[in-house]
């Protein structure tokens, strides 16, 4: 059984005052549920996330008590990648029609602040000043920069274009163009990555409604397809996120088992993809995930992000909507903005921000802490 | 008097005429892991025997800590008075990568490759006075 998604709904990204995180996932469940044209009473189960905002299953105490089976994800930036991936099995597998994906957050300002002991490394680690996810960007991006020639200027290019194209995205959160100059010589956090190359926790939701691909057309004339979900953890010797050692042999991250088990299970390549969201945590990541991704190959990234390939209207657009680095990183929706976003591109809805050329394969990718990807190929 | 302590017990050893990092190596298939753990994150053996690390590596990666972290950081500073750190990872031979804040935070003494010795220092006091000692790479004279 294939997996169509026929509803999206969005509550904008960025900081809003007057609405708890919960609140945030009602309005954006609402528009899903509108855009499918049903009834939250027609949802047969729900999958959610929420990392700082409450338990995502709060979600029915906004939209009524139905009975629904509503089951709470938990994994990281992941968290929407797998609340995904759980909705799209339910449906393959018979058991279900039609249900929600949703995820929400809301964060306190400044860095995330993580736990070693909840992540089974001692509270040394903490106390040291090591339990910072902004530590390894940077120097996971500080040695691909030695080893294959990315240059500071290409890093502050990511994040010009990503505010770029958030001020063409109305729910996108820090929507003011921002010159290359400006970014590079921005505060620095962690060398070489400075303020304007990160994204910082904000508040956000997103809620999609999935049903079986054979029914897809009672709800909208413009389904997406869900080609292939894939999740991955780390295995031994790839070098993630909080870790006090690592192996000495290297072998691929995540990112790389994830993307290739999703190309394996939608019988394409990655030279089929017309639009591409891919974990732009910082500057860096957005570059090294290109090469992970299988977009292109290690170095290749300097060229292709000086000529602007990967702008609107470039071979291979990346993060149209403004990425995490122009909308922030609420941790439950992070994921799952991206699958809005490259629902509206396959639909032709994205406005200024649109993809010329009729797009039909749309990409995802996210990665979190402690070193698991999440990959969705979605097809028009 | 004031006594010393280590940040953690079975991080390293403590008191020694020599202190090194103790890892654990498993007996399986051989890989080493830091800190010690009682089964390999390889092989999911558990027959790993407790090891003394090399003291000089080279540094494999690196950054600068540029803001003063919220809890679990525990040093003995203030925001006034927080100074930015260095942090890499050193590759000890023959053994694994560990991640260690480094003594130097100047990011033009900083290079890929460098030589680097562990070095044991006093890191934060005690509210009864005791010193705390964490473990830090410096560049090798
Ligand atoms: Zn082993």
């Amino acid at each position: 059984m294939d997996v169509a998604i026929v509803g999206i709904g969005i509550h904008p990204f960025g900081r809003t005052p007057s609405r708890s995180g919960l609140q945030q996932g009602a309005y954006a469940a609402r528009l899903a549920l509108k855009d499918a044209g049903v009834a939250w009473s027609d949802m047969q189960f729900a999958f959610g996330g929420s990392a700082s905002a409450g338990s995502a299953d709060a979600l029915v105490n906004e939209l009524g008590l139905t009975g629904i089976p509503f089951i709470n994800v938990a994994n990281g930036c992941a968290t929407g990648g797998s609340s995904l991936i759980s909705a799209y099995n339910a449906i393959k597998s018979g058991e279900y029609d039609i249900g929600m994906v949703a995820g929400f957050d809301k964060h306190d300002r400044g860095a995330f602040n993580a736990d070693p002991e909840a992540l089974g490394i001692g509270r040394w680690y903490g106390e040291l000043g090591l339990m910072m996810t902004t530590q390894f960007f940077a120097m996971k991006i500080q040695k691909y920069m030695h080893d294959y020639g990315i240059s500071r200027e290409t890093l502050a290019k990511v994040s010009e274009k990503a505010f770029i194209n958030a001020s063409m995205n109305p729910n996108a959160w820090r929507r003011e163009p921002i010159g290359v100059e400006e970014i590079a010589n921005s505060q620095m956090v962690s060398d070489p990555l400075t303020k304007f190359m990160f994204c910082s926790p904000s508040e956000g939701g997103v809620a999609l409604v999935l049903c079986r691909a054979d029914q897809a057309r009672r709800y909208t004339d413009t389904p997406v397809y869900l080609k292939a979900a894939t999740l991955k953890s780390r295995r031994y010797g790839s070098f993630e996120v909080f870790a006090p050692s690592q192996a000495l042999q290297q072998v691929d991250g995540p990112t790389v088992d994830a993307s290739r088990a999703a190309f394996e299970m939608a019988g394409v390549g990655p030279g089929d993809i017309d639009v591409m969201q891919l974990q732009d945590t910082e500057a860096g990541a957005e570059v090294m995930h290109m090469a992970e991704n299988g977009f292109c190959e290690h170095g290749e990234q300097e060229f292709l992000i000086q000529s602007g390939a990967t702008r609107i209207g470039g071979r291979m657009p990346v993060n149209t909507d403004g990425g995490c680095i122009a909308n922030g990183e609420p941790i439950g929706a992070s994921g799952l903005r991206q699958v809005y976003e490259n629902v509206l591109q396959l639909r032709g809805h994205a406005g200024e921000r649109q993809v010329p050329g009729n797009p039909r394969l749309a990409y995802t990718h996210v990665y979190g802490a402690p070193g698991i990807s999440a990959v969705t190929l979605l097809q028009n | 008097m004031t006594k010393q302590k280590p940040i953690a017990e079975g991080l390293f050893t403590w008191p020694a005429a020599q202190p090194a990092l103790l890892g654990s190596r498993c007996n399986d298939c051989g890989i080493v892991s830091f800190p010690a753990a009682q089964s390999c994150m390889a092989c999911s053996g558990q027959d790993v025997t407790v090891e003394e690390l090399p003291r000089r590596g080279t540094l494999w990666t690196w950054t600068v800590q540029r803001f003063m972290p919220k809890a679990p950081y525990h040093s003995d500073e203030t925001e006034q008075t927080f100074q930015p750190y260095g942090v890499g990872y050193v590759e000890l031979p023959g053994g694994v990568r560990v991640e260690g804040r480094l003594t130097e935070n100047d990011p033009a003494k900083l290079r890929i490759g460098m030589a680097m010795d562990v070095v044991f220092e006093p890191y934060r006091h005690e509210a009864n006075g005791d010193e705390v000692i964490g473990f830090f790479f410096r560049p090798a004279a």
